[in-house]
């Protein structure tokens, strides 16, 4: 009974990560129809520049939490929005309207690219910066023990869900992407600037991977390589739950977190297999993912 | 150029190639001995790319093999070199032929980042195994290539004649391949599925027998380098090296079977010497490559060398 | 007189949108019929169901007799049943001669034949035969990508006929074709229809092409089959020239409204 327990507060932990990282992923699927593999880049961005920000700020500024975790934010986003710009506006306005797969193999050069200019940045020393998860201690639940960092990120990536949600939903700007998510060529028909929403979304969807990133740079040690290790992970959450769709990408998160705290309570060795089973088992149902949906036809 | 001329001039090359063999130096036949294997892999990635699909995860085939003739030599027993690479066929084909089975019901993206995901799974597989050494991986025992027992230096001049002789027959194959009925289907299937369906041919079939015909050959070049490399590690499924196969195919262009073999030896010719020079920027370079060629030579290198002959506009 | 295509309560939905409904349509081995309708009336969803690229959602299709609803295109192909397309689906990077033996080989081959090449003496002449009875092999050894669109649609209809069909299904085959070639053009295709005996459906908005070539018509309008009978009847109908053709034909004054 304590396992079902531990299972259930770490897959509820480990999801709300999960949807943190997927989320930007799966909004620059739905707006412009790009897998970014670089995604990965950017929540490793987002883990260095908070790390660097955070090494700073503790060593001789202060040690208050509240500002840290503010740093963390600003920093991530700031550095997101700004690589973001640069890659869409540097690399992939170029090659708007190609192949799909060309696109992806785009950014999948970004990734090697941003890979390497981490390196050489940051070097390959792990950073650490675990100050403000050992600053929110730890709580019962019941007989276990959760960090406050962990619950904290749990908030925020409820936080960042409802923000998204009522950006969509209730913004104009929010409407407008949408109707591009729905319909690209019937909105640019409309009169709907679609080449500056994309830069837009890019730049959201590029932010929310650096906060993943950022929000996670206290509880692991930041090295090159953390952020490919998540885009296999951020992938199987988005296809589960439907390319394109941000509720899918929470249920999808929900789903592989689940099936990931039972796998490292029972089998660690098969950890991803598991998860990668539960996205195939999903797609035996559902072919395009819980929400996702199908592309138009040709003729 | 017809078939049969371009035929003859990879059997020139193969022989060229074992004629120099016994005046270069060693790490000169390695470097080749890889390369060739290397070009094994790509040729999957390109048989693939044909259809219009791109794997990300040959590497998932390419260390099967290696691990074949790895455990094959250490827990079997086994030494001889053309077993130990069958006995990674088999098991790679059987895999394929399953994952065939889901891969080949998606789309483009969906295909590469799903090539992509099972690679890297058998990549967490196996650094998690502590009875297959995890992230150092093992040595390969020594082994024997039917009446030769090559001694010393790992059998480098061996290993480069098994490699340009299966190189060899895999490249004839292809190049049959490529301009029979189903390798015009595939450029076909790229080009217009809708007519593909309705003139009778299933697009699915298709693309299944290319996956399993591109897992079998990468096998044979994970099983050709660990043979060449003496040793077996998890790094050979990881996504960089299948990320790598991809940049050659890219590089060589999917006209010609003998352009991956060229590529694929230009680039670890140049990655010996680059990974040296710049360790913490190759990768950059590479992405920077990367999206130079895709902006100006969609077609590979190779289009520079021939142009495809255009009626009208 | 044998009933070659049967469609019963034929419908299809997109959510609330009803694109065709109950469809019943006989058709009998030989005819040449001319489907009508404005955009949107459910012309090409009923060709797209019959011809397996649409599954419906309710209603039965049966070919010579056998139930066809759900299958796909390869499946109707071999079974006789062949189609062209509004927009002609060609290869276009591949010449004129690579995709009509392409087709022969998809069509008549078992997988180990695929590996050997695709043209062959037998289907170099059977492409050549269609090629000059379409009138387009001045084309033969051109890539698609130097065709005019008149030429392509042809070698869009020659691709349909090799298969041998029983039944062809054609979707606006003189759409975006000059006026002064679709007469050309249809009367090449009814030349080798009369020639290999074959059934034949047309989408068609030009209503002179429809007088023309079929002996009956099928009215469609919102989705549903209004008028189904002789040509005259159906054209001098008046709920068909209210809904369809818009305009009021008189012996004397031909008034055109234009291809809807």
């Amino acid at each position: 009974m304590l396992t079902v327990w531990a299972i259930l507060i770490d897959g509820l932990i480990y999801a709300s990560w999960l949807f943190l990282v997927a989320a930007g992923l799966t909004v620059i699927y739905g707006v412009m129809r790009i897998l970014n593999m670089a995604h990965g880049s950017l929540y490793a961005l987002g883990a260095y520049a908070a790390a660097s920000a955070l090494g700073w700020y503790y060593n001789g500024v202060g040690d208050q939490l509240w500002i840290a975790l503010a740093i963390i934010t600003v920093c991530a986003v700031a550095i997101g929005a700004l690589a973001g710009l640069i890659m869409e506006r540097g690399v992939l306005r170029l090659m708007y309207g190609r192949d799909e797969v060309l696109m992806l193999i785009v950014t999948f050069a970004m990734l090697l690219i941003l890979e390497d200019v981490m390196k050489l940045i940051w070097g390959t020393t792990p950073y650490f910066a675990y100050q403000p998860y050992a600053a929110m201690g730890r709580f019962n639940i019941g007989v276990l023990t959760v960090s406050g960092y962990q619950l904290m990120v749990v908030g925020v990536s409820v936080a960042v869900g409802l923000a998204l949600w009522f950006w969509l939903e209730r913004t104009r700007v929010g409407k407008i992407l949408r109707s591009i998510i729905h319909d690209r060529e019937v909105s640019e028909a409309m009169g709907v600037n679609v080449r500056r929403m994309f830069t837009i979304t890019f730049m959201i969807g590029a932010a929310l991977g650096a906060i993943a990133g950022g929000v996670t740079a206290p509880i692991i040690s930041v090295v090159p390589g953390v952020g490919v290790e998540v885009i296999v992970v951020a992938f199987a959450v988005v296809v589960t739950g439907g390319l394109g769709s941000i509720t899918g990408a929470a249920i999808g998160a929900l789903i592989v977190g689940l099936a990931r705290a039972v796998s490292i309570h029972t089998m660690p060795e098969l950890e991803l297999f598991i998860v990668y089973a539960v996205m195939a088992t999903v797609l035996i149902f559902r072919p395009h993912g819980l929400f996702g949906q199908a592309v138009a036809r040709k003729i | 150029m017809g078939l049969q001329k371009s035929e003859i001039m990879l059997v020139l090359a193969a022989a060229a190639i074992t004629l120099l063999s016994f005046v270069i130096p060693d790490w000169l036949a390695f470097t080749t001995t890889l390369a060739i294997a290397s070009a094994l892999v790509v040729l999957g990635v390109v048989l693939l790319m044909r259809a219009g699909l791109v794997s990300f995860g040959q590497g998932l085939y390419y260390c099967i093999g290696g691990y074949a003739v790895g455990m094959g030599g250490r827990f079997l027993g086994i030494n001889d070199a053309l077993l130990l690479i069958a006995m990674g066929v088999v098991v790679t084909v059987a895999l394929a032929m399953l994952l065939g089975l889901l891969l080949t019901r998606y789309r483009e993206i969906f295909f590469a980042m799903l090539t992509l995901a099972f690679s890297m799974i058998l990549y967490g597989i196996l650094v998690k195994s502590q009875n297959l050494g995890s992230t150092d991986g093992f040595g390969v025992s020594d082994w024997t290539l039917l009446w030769f027992d090559p001694d010393g230096g790992k059998g480098s001049k061996t290993v480069l004649w098994l490699a340009t002789a299966v190189g060899l027959v895999v490249a004839l194959f292809l190049n049959r391949y490529f301009g029979s009925a189903i390798g015009l289907a595939c450029e076909a299937i790229r080009e217009n599925e809708v007519r593909v369906e309705y003139m009778g041919m299933s697009r699915r079939q298709i693309l299944y027998i290319n996956y399993v015909i591109a897992a079998a050959i990468g096998s044979i070049g994970g099983s050709l380098t660990s043979l060449a490399a003496g040793h077996v590690d998890p790094t050979m499924a990881y996504w960089t090296i299948s990320g790598e196969f991809v940049f050659i195919a890219l590089l060589g262009g999917t006209g010609h079977v003998a352009a991956s073999f060229i590529a694929a030896m230009i680039f670890i010719m140049v990655r010996t010497y680059a990974v040296e020079l710049f360790p913490n920027s190759w990768q950059m370079i590479l992405g920077i490559v990367l999206l130079l060629i895709i902006l100006f030579l969609p077609k590979g290198i190779w289009s520079l060398f021939t142009r495809r002959r255009r009626v009208g506009s | 007189m044998t009933e070659i295509l049967r469609t019963e309560g034929l419908s299809r939905y997109f959510g609330a949108v009803v694109a065709a409904e109950d469809i019943n349509v006989t058709i009998t081995e030989g005819e040449i019929v001319g489907v009508i309708g404005s955009n949107g009336a459910g012309k090409t969803t009923f060709i797209n169901m019959v011809t397996g690229y649409l599954p419906p959602s309710s209603g039965t299709i049966a070919f010579d007799g056998s139930p066809i609803k759900g299958l796909g295109p390869r499946k109707l192909m071999r079974k006789g049943l062949s189609r062209s397309f509004q927009i002609p689906q060609l290869f276009l990077e591949l010449s004129v001669l690579d995709n009509l033996s392409m087709a022969l080989s998809a069509s008549e081959s078992r997988h180990l034949e695929m590996l050997r090449p695709v043209r062959t003496p037998e289907r170099i002449a059977a492409a050549d035969e269609i090629l000059s009875q379409m009138g387009i092999t001045q084309y033969r050894d051109e890539m698609v990508t130097a065709m005019p669109q008149g030429a392509r649609k042809l070698l869009d209809i020659a691709i349909a006929m090799l298969a041998n069909p029983r039944m062809l299904l054609l979707d606006e085959p003189t759409s975006g074709v000059s006026t002064d070639e679709k007469l050309t053009l249809m009367d090449t295709v009814m030349e080798v229809v009369k020639r290999r005996k074959l059934t034949v459906l047309f989408v068609e908005h030009d209503m002179e092409i429809v007088q023309k070539y079929v002996t009956r018509v099928l009215a469609f309008a919102s989705g549903m089959v209004i008028k189904d009978g002789p040509v005259e009847e159906v054209l001098n109908d008046e709920k068909v020239q209210e809904l369809v053709t818009g305009k009021r034909r008189d012996k004397d004054t031909e008034t055109h409204q234009g291809d809807a």
